[in-house]
């Protein structure tokens, strides 16, 4: 299964909806879909997380990479992980690291 | 035991991960188990596929076993001797600018396995995880 990527543009605001695996393959479809999106003046990013699985060290790195870029433009929020993916943003640090919800 | 051979690249991760799948499914894996499992095999085959043949196109060979309550997966490629092991754990108290996600992904593996192991034979890379089923 690989990776649904939702989004839902409202002015300067985007919420991005993942749903099935953000992993190897799919990481970098998500990161050359979003970066463009991004670039066209988005100031508050909303991930939400609901429909996603799991995620994998290559998902982390974009979060990552989002996080920097949203750091220099605005804000970015991670929602409604589930507990999977919420034991691998502890287990890496990452809850330090994202603004979660 | 059930073993695929495939060629080690990327485009395999999904068949690779399916493969696992089908038989931690047929011996009642819990969700999270398998979850940590499919997460394991992104990062280990990935880094077969990436680095093990250099940038030639090699084999690799995942066999599941499973024993006495834990699912077992091998992992066998003929590159490069490599023990990811032996990697320092990244520090992940750092904060965003000074992250590196090298590293991070066998850090993740080790957290989540009951055990990984690591050996060198017959000119084959051979990583096993142990997992509670």
């Amino acid at each position: 299964m690989a990776l649904i990527i939702s989004m839902n543009r409202d002015g300067d605001s985007l919420t991005v909806s993942l749903d099935g695996r953000l992993d190897t393959t799919s990481a970098p479809k998500l990161e050359a879909e979003l970066r463009p999106v991004l670039e066209d003046g988005v100031k508050n990013l909303a991930i939400d997380l609901k429909e996603l699985d799991y995620v994998s060290s290559a998902g982390l790195r974009v979060l990552l990479s989002t996080r920097k870029i949203m750091d220099r433009q605005g804000d970015m929020v991670v929602r409604n992980a589930n507990e999977a993916v919420m034991e691998v943003f502890k287990v890496t640090g990452f809850t330090s690291l994202l603004n979660i919800e | 035991m059930p073993e695929l051979k495939v060629a080690a690249t990327i485009e395999n991760l999904e068949a690779v991960t399916a493969f696992a799948d089908e038989h931690l499914e047929a011996h009642d894996c819990s969700l999270k188990a398998q979850t940590q499992i499919d997460i394991a095999i992104d990062e280990l085959f990935t880094n077969i596929a990436r680095y093990a043949y250099g940038a030639e196109t090699g084999e690799a060979v995942i066999a599941v076993e499973f024993t006495d309550g834990f699912a077992e997966i091998t992992f066998r490629d003929w590159g490069t001797p490599y023990n990811p092991l032996e990697n320092p754990d990244p520090d992940v108290t750092l904060p965003a600018e000074e992250r590196q996600i090298g590293g991070l992904g066998i850090f993740m593996v080790k957290k989540s396995m009951d055990a990984v192991s690591y050996r060198y034979e017959d000119g084959q890379n051979v990583l096993t995880i142990r997992r509670k089923l």
